[in-house]
């Protein structure tokens, strides 16, 4: 055998990856025409949408136009990763080492494959039998000098394979298997077009001036090439020229942090899942330290014995301990529910999730001004466990015109987007109320009595006129009436007159009853109540 | 009380010749401080038209006072004395009207509400008056004076102050807003800018920081800004909305 050739690489392809990975987020027939669309263009598109004419880089109305039934979907650059990393976790199963060129394309130092499987095409063949099994029978390989020739390689085929789209025979793996001699790059890659080296801007300059084929391109001396074009120039050249420096570096794999517990038999009492959940919500915690990490955002999924799954994602001011996890898991399940309350069915599985993990640098105790007082998270996490999550609440002053719309209350621990209310505040809300503000803001409107000196209740006509002198009001049925000794408005708020579900219109009304209590009522559509009060 | 020592406290007394009445209710009040057999605690300055409520002119750490009738009296007494980067906490008042805390000159990102804790809400008061300054409860029922003394104790070792909107035992002082006249507002125009409380204040003794007992002290909200500054608290006021002209929170 020849001394090891370094620079020796393994490249797998899977054709079309966009399209697969679409179909198997998605429940789409395999038989299809499937389109991916980024920024109204065709991205890719599935062998059926070619058969029929549809090309990358076609707009979507010309590629709608060419295949009537064709199926459209937003490429998802997301997806594309996510899809793949299975693909990649097997392939690591049986070489380690798998560097990720692209979504759908990995290349593979071949020294530690070829030793162990004993020769060039029975590694490939191996590497494909198993993309085979997980599904990918069109999967291809090449193996040259270099990541670039050998993708080069897989992408066009075995040499004696004049057609590269031709149908494949998954039984004889060797058709989709392409193999450059060492040092036989160059002669490979010499009549390809220039555009598969170059950026599309390289590429056209290249051949305005002449140079077509990635042999022409190879020809010109390397140093005049960096001089004109650039460093990137120059690397494309290199790999042209079947000379690539590129290093394989080897994808590490995503340390897992999740952590799950399954219960058999299921846990109906929530003290009995708090204290079996302790192991694993100090794992989840351990696990994550030990990487320097901790976990600003979890995502808790519970499943019950009658099938429920409940997720759901929660924040915290700091990070999370196993005791806050524990109390997460109680108040998902509990809800509004108070700390003996028992659960509606019983529980089977418990996972955590980190959503968002942060450097543990960045939550040491620090010195005073950093977030709240440790003391006081400590008490208000002990007072959320009596009164439930969204029992202790801080208000943000929102946008808004009526007065409990503009205050809301964010949970303790869930960091609502306080900036951008806080910007809405500023907005002018046009109808909202000046001047003093009232310290009692009802959340449920009582409804009162306003009734003019003749007796009747007091309306507002089409032109916003009272119809008549406030005189008697009470903030309670039934009672006697008090008198008013100043009033003012009405003053008309109306929100959303275009959307005839959700309108508000309401009038105003400032007043003093005799007894030195000053209200704000609004007139609605249920009477007049207090909307707030003076107190 | 409080009263400062005259510099002169080391040397022989001033002779009183005459029956001045102001030295002699000084020298009075000086025996009194002298005298007197309980501990006081330290208190929070408060600005100056809250001070004319108060015994002894602060709001006193480790002590419970019963504001009986007004949100704005209570939110006035936590804007003011809640010093800068202080917490507070308002348990059981669901109808708290934030905006106008914002008024006050309260932190909303330091004001913790418990709005709606039902039976629990004297375990809860218990466990936010252990860490929080200035705590605001309103009971949900009649408290006992063992409980009352329990919470009491645990005030006093933590230096809370608890302010009770409704009755409690064993309290401070208890105010009581006996009536309100209104500015700003007429019959069929203008609106309300500001307002008069007369504010009946009864010691722990009976007494009343007025000397004559039941007489009602009168407080005028929003404070202006002279009455604001004049409070010793550590905050800066000046740039604190003033006035009913703008849009900005005001309260009262």
């Amino acid at each position: 055998m020849t001394p090891v050739n370094r620079q020796r690489t393994i490249v797998l392809w899977c054709p079309d990856w966009p399209v697969l990975a679409a179909r198997s987020a998605t429940d789409i027939q395999s038989d299809a025409p499937l389109a991916l669309i980024d920024r109204g263009l065709v991205f890719a598109a599935s062998i059926q949408a070619r058969a029929r004419g549809v090309r990358r880089g076609l707009t979507l109305r010309e590629a709608q136009f060419r295949c009537t039934d064709l199926l459209v979907l937003p490429y998802d650059p997301v997806l594309d990763r996510r899809a793949f990393d299975p693909v990649l976790d097997g392939i690591e199963a049986l070489t380690p080492g798998v560097a990720v060129l692209r979504p759908g394309t990995c290349a593979i130092r071949a020294r530690g494959p070829v030793r162990y499987y004993g020769g060039e095409t029975e590694a490939a063949t191996a590497l494909l039998g198993y993309l085979h099994g997980a599904g990918l029978p069109q999967a291809r390989a090449g193996i040259a000098d270099g990541p670039f020739a050998a993708e080069q390689a897989a992408r066009r085929g075995p040499a004696s394979q004049s057609a590269p789209a031709a149908p494949t025979d998954p039984a004889q793996p060797e058709d989709r298997i392409s193999i450059l001699p060492a040092g036989g790059s160059a002669a490979f890659l010499a009549p390809l077009p220039v555009s598969t080296v170059a950026d599309p801007a390289l590429g056209t300059l290249l051949a305005r001036l002449g140079v077509h084929t990635l042999g022409q391109f190879a020809a010109l001396p390397a140093q005049d090439v960096r001089h004109r074009f650039g460093a990137a120039a120059a690397q494309a050249h290199a790999r042209a020229a079947g000379r690539e420096h590129d290093e394989i570096v080897p994808r590490t794999p995503t340390p897992v942090f999740d952590q799950f517990r399954e219960f058999e038999p299921a846990l109906d009492r929530i003290d009995q899942l708090a204290f079996a959940l302790r192991g694993t919500a100090e794992l989840f915690v351990r696990t994550l330290r030990e990487h320097a990490l901790v976990c600003t955002i979890v995502t808790i999924l519970v499943g019950t014995e009658d099938g429920l799954l409940t997720e759901r994602t929660w924040r915290h001011p700091r990070w999370f301990s196993a005791t806050d996890l524990i109390d997460r898991v109680r108040w998902q399940l509990q809800g509004e529910g108070r700390a003996d309350s028992g659960l509606a069915a019983a529980v089977v599985r418990v996972a955590f999730t980190p959503d968002r993990v942060d450097a543990v640098a960045n939550h040491e105790d620090g010195l005073w001004g950093t977030g709240p007082d440790e003391r006081i998270h400590h008490a208000l996490t002990r007072v959320q466990g009596l009164v439930g999550h969204d029992g202790v609440v801080t208000a943000v002053i929102g946008g808004g015109r009526m007065l409990a719309d503009r205050q809301r209350w964010v949970p303790w621990g869930d960091d609502g987007a306080a900036d951008v209310r806080a910007a809405e505040a500023e907005r002018p809300w046009a109808g909202s109320l000046g001047g003093l503000l009232p310290a009692t803001v009802y959340r449920a409107p009582i409804p009162v009595t306003l009734v003019g000196s003749d007796g009747a209740v007091v309306g507002v006509d089409d032109r916003g006129r009272l119809s008549g002198q406030p005189a008697g009001f009470s903030s309670r049925t039934g009672q006697s009436l008090l008198g008013v000794s100043s009033w003012a408005g009405p003053w008309p708020v109306l929100e959303r007159w275009w959307d005839s579900a959700n309108l508000r219109a309401v009038h105003r009304l400032q007043l003093v009853d005799d007894t030195g209590n000053a209200w704000l009522l609004a007139l609605g559509d249920n009477g007049w109540q207090a909307e707030a009060r003076y107190d | 009380m409080s009263l400062p020592l005259p510099s002169s406290a080391a040397g022989p007394p001033p002779a009183v010749r005459s029956a001045d009445p102001a030295a002699v209710s000084a020298l009075q009040a000086r025996i009194q401080g002298m005298q007197r057999d309980r501990w006081e605690a330290p208190g929070r300055p408060v600005s100056a038209g809250l001070a004319a409520l108060l015994p002894g002119g602060v709001l006193r750490t480790g002590t419970v006072y019963t504001v009986d009738n007004s949100t704005s009296l209570i939110m006035a007494l936590l804007g003011s004395a809640a010093v800068e980067g202080a917490w507070s906490a308002v348990v059981g008042l669901p109808d708290f009207g934030a905006e106008a805390a914002t008024g006050f000159g309260i932190d909303l990102g330091r004001l913790v509400l418990v709005p709606d804790p039902g039976d629990q809400w004297l375990a809860v008061t218990a466990a936010l008056v252990d860490v929080l300054p200035l705590v605001v409860v309103r009971p949900q029922r009649g408290v006992g004076d063992a409980e009352a003394s329990r919470l009491g104790a645990r005030l006093r070792q933590t230096g809370c102050t608890l302010i009770v909107a409704g009755a409690w035992a064993q309290n401070e002082a208890s105010l009581r807003v006996t009536a309100t006249r209104w500015e700003g507002l007429a019959a069929g125009h203008g609106y309300l800018s500001g307002r008069d409380l007369d504010v009946a204040v009864v010691g722990r003794n009976g007494s009343a920081p007025g000397g004559a007992r039941g007489r009602p002290v009168r407080l005028h909200l929003p404070e202006s800004s002279r009455d604001r500054a004049d409070g010793t608290s550590g905050r800066d006021r000046s740039e604190l909305p003033v006035g009913a002209t703008s849009r900005h929170p005001v309260a009262g």
